[in-house]
């Protein structure tokens, strides 16, 4: 507390603005009971500069030199006004946050809806401590504009989005107003693939595991029709300006195809590595547009080869907790 | 490690914000930003160059291209020894210049040169900040020189640019465009004015100088001089700037009574009046009749003198009297001043002579102007008494070929006024004040010259009396017995009209060209009086509002002293700036859809929440219309008309004005 007493006040204040606020799912809107406001250090400069023109006015008895000082000191005390008018009725909720894998960073999306007519300028939004060289944006009248804020997901697992603040020095940068809030988003950290080339174990049915490629030995046997979820390398291309529709090729033996990846058959892997060598054969099988089912203790997805099922693999294998027995 | 970005997204609501092109590190500002600050920096300095010594204005120049040249080309700012060397140099520059560092013209180039040496190191954004609200500092600077309308204009006026570029440099992710600053800046201003017309008039004004003024060169101005010879008195009169304004509080005495006491005469040498040796004693004047008070605005002029109708008795506090009754102000009138006087116009100075202003005004050199001096005696030996004297040379003036003239022959070195009275016979009024003087003191009258101004006229506009320089003038008094000093203006007798009709109508025609006049053409002569009377409210009301002006003022308000000022003014300030914050709060409102079938629909929607039925986020209008026909089967018919009209006019793309009138006509009649 004494080595620095600025960091502790601003400590302690912090720990009493974040009891006050809620983990809300939105959308927020800031009122005035959730704007701070304080001079910046350029306020404070402003402020000092205006008393010593005030003292200059007064030593040589300058009329218009009073003038200027006083309508200085009148903008100062309007741009409080204004940069607290700048956050005022913001409507603050979520936007999209895609899932993303353990080392990259998460993008949580946030909205900000301006329904007043006037625009926002210059706003700020930032998950902790203020940075260096923040970037700004506005929010035009009854509009909206978007905010990103990326965190890097460590862990895999759910990834819940932090506090963070919304502030703003404009109009003149002699005030700064901010707020907190906690939006209640999380997104999913799926786990790090693995880097090798191991091949997944040959299922009961399966060929040897070398890959597929479009067009190569299997037989051809017809087109159907497309059906959401469908791999789009199997579609058909040239159908389409003929027949209007999008085809989607079809090849003998869909059983040679399935695939199962299986927790079992990592036996000498922990549970991390398990689950990183996972993930890469979901996501090579995936890509290599083949029909594969997952095997977790305690769960079973059947084989499908859709984007849904990707996520819904690759989903298991994120959120998944060790059970007390051992594999 | 925790960083964010913003981006926008192109959607139709969203507005699409062009970036300037961003710069290297070195300026986190577009271009056009950077240009438009320097510009901003060129403008905020430029009266000063008129003030600032040659290789400070090139200097400033030079840095400014400079760095617009860093920003264009790409240039490395400076190592910090360059920097601090170039400041030193320039705080030295400036010291040699001026002799001295405190005052006000060495201080305000000092910072002029400080800040734009600034320049030299701006690479981050709050770098720009920083000059640009030194830029405010040094606009106050302009106000130290000179506090006329248009300076007020043009200081109020950079303010609001300077404050514009504030506000695009508290935006840093692009610059915004002119028109949307500019209006803002404006905005800003304009919402401060109020603020500043409070503190203006209820701050408390401590009367100044609270660490002494310091000694500031003003350039010399036209106006009367110390020294009287000839060529003197016709040289101030040919330019027409105004000496003085005065605003009569009693009736104006006639012309022939309109004379203005300046500096005396009492020494002569040869060729030059002076002043010589100040006495320490104030002289008996007995004023006679009516007093008449006079407010006079003086135009600066370096000296002590103030001017007031003969014969000033009682001047402001703090004025005194010379042994020559000329009225002085306790420090030379270095900025246009405001005082009060009280003249009388009928009096007896000084009827018990001492000696020593005896002698003194006897003195004449003992060489030179024998013929002069010949003549005096002569009136001397064939006078009765001294007013035989002043009636022989006033008749002489008169009756004998006297010219009157801004253009007199150049008279000889050591005999001027022989010169003068028996050969060229053509002068303007100090040669004849002079001439007369010395005549009479040759004949042992006692007598001085005077100087001032005599004459002027009123402003048709403003009603006020305005004494022009071209009205300078001088004249003579001699001492009677029994009388005291009297006036005699030898002028009179040679060119009457110039007493009563003034300088112009008394001139030859050739003569009065040189005169510098207002216009003929009379809208014209109009406009620069009407100007006038704008200077002169501006500078009673507003310039001169000063401690003794604001006590007067607010004490009819009942406010007496400081400490209810500063209560009365913390009060009000508190007051505006809370209406303020409801009405920028108003403005901050939500507003409503912008589409009025959209609005319609709200309101409807509203007057049913009232009702318990509020529109569920997810109802579309034929599903909501749907539930209340339900809930309350009496206003199926309404409700579906409502509906319809509303769906017709935002879905099915019926633009049509009578549907929408009737939309609006049905949801304003609708009570459920």
């Amino acid at each position: 507390m004494f080595t620095s007493p600025r960091q502790y006040i601003r400590r302690r204040i912090r720990e009493y603005v974040f009891r006050r606020i809620r983990r809300q799912p939105g959308p927020i809107v800031i009122r005035r009971q959730r704007i701070y406001i304080v001079p910046t250090r350029f306020g404070y400069v402003f402020g000092l500069m205006l008393f010593v023109m005030l003292l200059g006015a007064m030593n040589y008895s300058n009329s218009m030199g009073f003038a200027l000082s006083f309508l200085l000191a009148g903008l100062g005390l309007v741009s409080m006004h204004h940069t607290h008018r700048n956050l005022l009725n913001l409507s603050v909720r979520t936007g999209r946050h895609a899932p993303v894998f353990v080392g990259q960073e998460a993008q949580f999306q946030i909205v900000l809806d301006n329904a007043a007519a006037t625009s926002r300028y210059a706003l700020v939004v930032c998950p902790g401590e203020e940075e260096t060289e923040p970037a700004h944006f506005d929010v035009p009248a009854r509009g909206s504009a978007l905010a990103r804020m990326l965190i890097p997901a460590s862990r895999r697992g759910r990834l819940s989005a932090p506090r963070f603040q919304i502030y703003t020095e404009y109009p003149l940068g002699l005030f700064h107003a901010w707020t907190w809030m906690e939006l209640d988003m999380s997104c999913i950290v799926y786990p790090a693939p693995a880097e090798n080339r191991l091949q997944p174990p040959p299922t009961a049915g399966g060929d040897s595991g070398t890959p597929d490629r479009i067009g190569g030995k299997e037989d051809f046997i017809g087109l159907r029709s497309y059906q959401r979820g469908d791999a789009s390398r199997l579609i058909h291309w040239k159908a389409l300006p003929r027949s209007g529709q999008l085809m989607v090729k079809q090849f003998a033996d869909p059983v040679q195809h399935e695939l199962w990846l299986d927790w079992d058959s990592l036996p000498g892997l922990e549970t991390e590595a398990r689950l990183s060598q996972l993930c890469r054969w979901v996501l090579d099988a995936h890509r290599a547009g083949k029909s594969y089912g997952l095997i977790l203790p305690g769960q079973r997805l059947p084989p499908a080869s859709s984007e849904q099922h990707r996520h819904q693999c690759l989903e298991a294998l994120a959120l998944f907790e060790p059970s007390r027995e051992s594999a | 490690m925790k960083e964010y970005t913003a981006s926008f997204s192109p959607s139709r609501l969203m507005a699409h914000m062009t970036a300037g092109r961003p710069l290297p590190p070195s300026t986190p500002l577009s271009h056009w930003t950077l240009f438009r600050l320097l510009a901003c920096l060129a403008l905020v300095v430029l009266p000063h160059f008129q003030r600032l010594p040659i290789w400070a204005s090139v200097m400033v120049t030079a840095v400014l291209v400079w760095r617009g040249l860093v920003a264009l080309r790409h240039w490395p700012l400076p190592p910090i020894w360059l920097r601090g060397m170039l400041a030193f140099l320039a705080f030295v520059g400036l010291l040699l210049s001026y002799g001295r560092i405190n005052s006000s013209e060495a201080g305000a180039g000092l910072l002029v040169v400080m800040v734009t040496l600034k320049l030299t190191e701006t690479s981050k954004l709050k770098d720009w900040m920083t000059v640009m609200m030194l830029c405010y500092f040094i606009l106050i600077t302009h106000f130290l020189m000179s506090q006329e309308i248009r300076t007020a204009v043009y200081v109020f006026g950079t303010a609001v640019i300077v404050t514009a570029l504030l506000l695009e440099v508290s935006h840093p992710q692009g610059p915004l465009s002119p028109r949307t600053t500019l209006r803002s800046a404006a905005s800003l201003m304009l919402q401060a004015v109020p603020l500043m017309l409070l503190m203006f008039v209820l701050f408390p004004r401590i009367p100044g100088p609270l660490w002494g003024v310091p000694v500031s060169e003003k350039a010399g101005r036209m106006g009367l001089s110390d020294k009287m010879e000839p060529g003197t008195i016709s040289k101030i009169s040919r330019s027409d700037e105004i000496a003085f304004r005065v605003n009569f509080l009693d009736p104006m005495p006639p012309a022939k009574q309109r004379y203005w006491r300046g500096p005396v005469f009492w020494h002569y040498d040869g060729r030059t009046w002076s002043e010589g040796p100040g006495m320490r004693l104030r002289p008996v004047s007995e004023p006679v009749g009516q007093g008449i008070r006079q407010e006079i605005m003086l135009e600066a002029h370096n000296e002590s003198w103030l001017l007031g109708l003969d014969l000033p008795v009682e001047g402001p506090p703090g004025s005194i009297v010379n042994s020559a009754h000329q009225l002085l102000n306790k420090q030379r009138v270095r900025e246009r001043l405001l005082y009060q006087v009280v003249s009388y116009p009928r009096y007896r100075l000084q009827a018990e002579l001492p000696p020593v202003i005896h002698d003194r005004a006897l003195q004449i050199p003992r060489y030179g102007n024998a013929r002069l001096r010949e003549l005096a005696q002569e009136w001397r030996r064939q006078a009765t008494g001294p007013r035989d004297i002043v009636n022989a040379a006033l008749r002489m003036f008169r009756e004998e070929a006297f010219y009157y003239t801004l253009q007199p022959p150049l008279l000889s070195e050591t005999s001027g006024m022989d010169d003068f009275l028996f050969n060229t016979r053509r002068g303007f009024c100090e040669h004849y004040a002079g001439a007369f003087t010395l005549l009479m003191r040759a004949a042992g009258v006692p007598a001085r010259v005077i100087t001032g101004y005599q004459g002027g006229q009123t402003s048709p506009t403003g009603g006020h009396f305005i004494v022009r320089q071209s009205d300078a003038h001088a004249w003579s008094e001699v001492w009677l017995p029994g009388d005291g000093w009297v006036r005699v203006d030898p002028t009179g007798a040679v060119a009457p009209e110039r007493i009563e009709a003034g300088l112009l109508a008394s001139l030859p025609e050739g003569d009065a060209a040189l005169v510098e006049r207002s216009s003929d053409i009379y809208w014209v002569y109009r406009m620069e009086d009407y100007w006038e009377w704008v200077n002169v409210i501006w500078n009673r009301s507003v310039l001169a509002y000063g401690p003794e002006l604001q006590k007067e003022f607010l004490e009819r308000f009942g406010i007496k002293d400081w400490y209810r000022m500063t209560l009365v003014l913390t009060a009000l300030i508190i007051g505006f700036l809370a209406i303020l914050g409801a009405y920028l709060v108003w403005q901050a409102r939500p507003h409503g859809p912008d589409d009025p079938a959209a609005r319609e629909w709200e309101r409807f929607c509203r007057a049913l929440a009232g009702c318990d039925l509020p529109r569920l986020p997810h109802e579309g209008p034929r599903d909501y219309a749907q539930r209340v026909s339900q809930a309350r089967p009496e206003l199926v018919t309404e409700v579906a008309h409502i509906s319809g009209l509303y769906i017709g006019l935002r879905y099915a793309g019926a633009d049509d004005e009578t549907a929408l009138r009737e939309l609006r006509d049905k949801v304003r009649r609708f009570r459920p």
